[in-house]
């Protein structure tokens, strides 16, 4: 005789280690399995796109930090990039390519960060994240080095950045790019991507289809998880990405694991980037003259950039005053979750974790 | 063979390619961008995800702009197998926005259209669930209309002075004032 259940609500979050912010998610649960996701957010909208109507284009930029807090050097860059489209401003050379070396650097931090919490939703609680802490703590050094923060940099500026590199960080970087972290990572390779138990635990958890992933326009890990090469540092190279060698990791189940060595294949290709751009590092200036108080032609510019979380776009329309008209960002965190109800039902509670994880959300970009 | 690097579709050449299936779809093209007919907008839609030339598969980004005459509703699609890129606006009414909603086509729509319908305050009927999605049910207004005044008792942008005060006359010489002086 089959035994007889009602649905019950489950609620995780807000206030929850696993939603990785204060992102709610309400399940609906038959049994053991759940039958419908709802998920709640705006616990951390601060109305950026509004508040940035009010600001010149430079007052912006540290909005963009506070976005994905996680990769702000990221969201500096794709905004800088959108309002130099916008305004026609010219870059140096070396601002490009300290933007590209900052950029992977930022890369690192965060995919140590995705990881580390990945495998601490997987329930092996706190180690590896304290050690993808250890190996993203050096990264920020650097960053506190050149910049004087460790998080929200505001490093960037429209039409280069805003110091150069102090004489000490280049002898830090290739300590950390050499010697540091290809160690760190092949630990990665033999604790994490060898490990049977987190095989087990992740493989076939959170699938994503090719065809699902491109209607429901996901990017970045997700994305390549799929099978589908795309990166924007290849597709629509910005920067000085067309001059550098690097390969894009690609899943082909689509689970959450393949998800994770995604990310730890993309740090090391980011150090590969790392090394090609302090090989080719030009002299020159750090940035380009530009007021502060620019004010680009009438118009719009949309740009975008690979993002740790994806495909990070700004939609900026001017009509020719020192404030953006309108300012649109094109949130992969927000866009990726489109398919987090197809991917949690019929699953497990503990599975909805995993996959949760495995997407690797920032609250701080998905509200805004 | 996909380009090399992301090619931008011109406006006039998106026009064409749908006025071979839609004749009245179109509303204006320009080199950018496509504007459509509100009314056709879903069946254009469809049009260019399906056509083998547009090929516009990946729904790269949408959202609003109020032109304080109408709202512009702003697309972006993609194709990741030829590597092009283009732009299309609807334009929707003022007071009462309303444009189709493209969920049923592409299912990334659904929480960008819901996040539009919380800011901006246009309607998608056809939406799943068209609910609000970072503010709560009974806030007033939608807080990226250009008419919204911030919350009740707040106060307005300095902005609005912003070259006379602090920018000088062009608002291009405006350099921060050396430490120290107490400006």
């Amino acid at each position: 005789m089959p035994i007889k259940s009602e649905p019950v609500e489950v609620n995780i979050g807000p206030q929850h280690p696993s939603t990785h912010g204060v992102f709610r998610m309400v399940a609906k649960i038959d049994g053991e399995r759940i039958v419908d996701v709802k998920m709640i957010v705006g616990y951390l909208h601060r109305s950026m796109e509004k508040l940035a109507e009010e600001r010149t284009f430079t007052q912006n930029i540290p909005f963009t930090d506070r976005m994905d807090y996680l990769a702000a050097m990221s969201g500096n860059l794709g905004y800088c990039l959108s309002v130099e489209k916008l305004a026609g401003v010219e870059v140096p050379e070396r601002a490009q390519y300290l933007r590209v070396i900052f950029a992977e650097l930022q890369r690192v931090a965060s995919h140590c960060m995705a990881t580390g919490a990945f495998i601490n939703d997987c329930g092996a609680w706190q180690t590896p994240v304290m050690y993808a802490f250890r190996d993203r703590e050096k990264v920020l050094d650097l960053f506190e080095m050149t910049c004087g923060a460790r998080l929200t940099t505001n490093y960037m500026r429209i039409g280069g950045v805003a110091f150069d590199i102090p004489d000490e960080f280049l002898p830090a970087l290739d300590r950390l790019i050499n010697d540091d972290l290809p160690f760190r990572f092949e630990e990665y390779d033999q604790l994490l991507v060898g490990n049977e138990i987190i095989m087990m635990r992740a493989r076939d958890v959170g699938m994503v289809s090719p065809e699902m992933a491109i209607n429901a326009s996901l990017s970045g890990p997700l994305l390549r998880s799929a099978g589908i090469a795309w990166d924007i540092r290849k597709a629509d190279p910005y920067c000085v990405y067309d001059r550098m060698q690097f390969d894009i990791p690609v899943g082909y189940n689509g689970d959450a694991y393949d998800r994770m060595c995604i990310r730890i294949e993309e740090m090391k290709q980011s150090l590969r980037i790392i090394r090609q751009a302090v090989h080719d590092l030009p002299g020159g200036p750090h940035k380009t003259d530009v007021p502060l108080a620019i004010r680009p032609p009438a118009g719009e510019a949309y740009s975008r950039v690979e993002s740790p979380k994806g495909e990070l776009g700004f939609y900026v329309v001017s009509d020719g005053g020192p404030a953006p008209y309108r300012w649109h960002v094109r949130a992969p965190s927000l866009i990726n979750l489109s398919v987090l109800r197809e991917m949690t039902i019929g699953k497990s509670i503990a599975d909805a974790i995993v996959t949760l994880g495995s997407i690797d959300i920032n609250v701080g970009e998905l509200d805004r | 063979m996909p380009h090399a690097a992301t090619l931008t579709l011109a406006g006039t050449h998106v026009a064409d390619r749908i006025r071979t299936a839609l004749p009245d779809a179109i509303r204006s093209a320009s080199a950018d961008i496509v504007t459509l007919e509100p009314a056709s907008a879903f069946e254009a839609m469809r049009f260019l995800r399906d056509d083998e030339e547009l090929d516009g598969k990946f729904l790269v980004q949408m959202c609003s702009v109020d032109m304080i005459t109408h709202i512009d509703l702003v697309y972006h699609f993609a194709s990741l197998a030829q590597n092009h890129i283009f732009e299309v606006k609807v334009p929707a009414d003022h007071e009462h926005p309303e444009v189709p909603s493209i969920s049923p086509l592409w299912s990334g729509a659904i929480l960008q259209e819901r996040e539009i319908y919380d800011l901006m305050g246009v309607k998608f009927p056809g939406h799943p669930e068209l609910t609000r999605l970072f503010l709560w049910e009974s806030f007033p207004g939608h807080p990226l209309r250009k008419d919204f005044m911030s919350m009740p008792g707040g106060r307005k942008s300095g902005l609005s002075q912003f070259p006379k005060q602090v920018a000088g006359e062009t608002g291009q010489e405006f350099r921060p004032a050396a430490p120290g002086t107490g400006e």
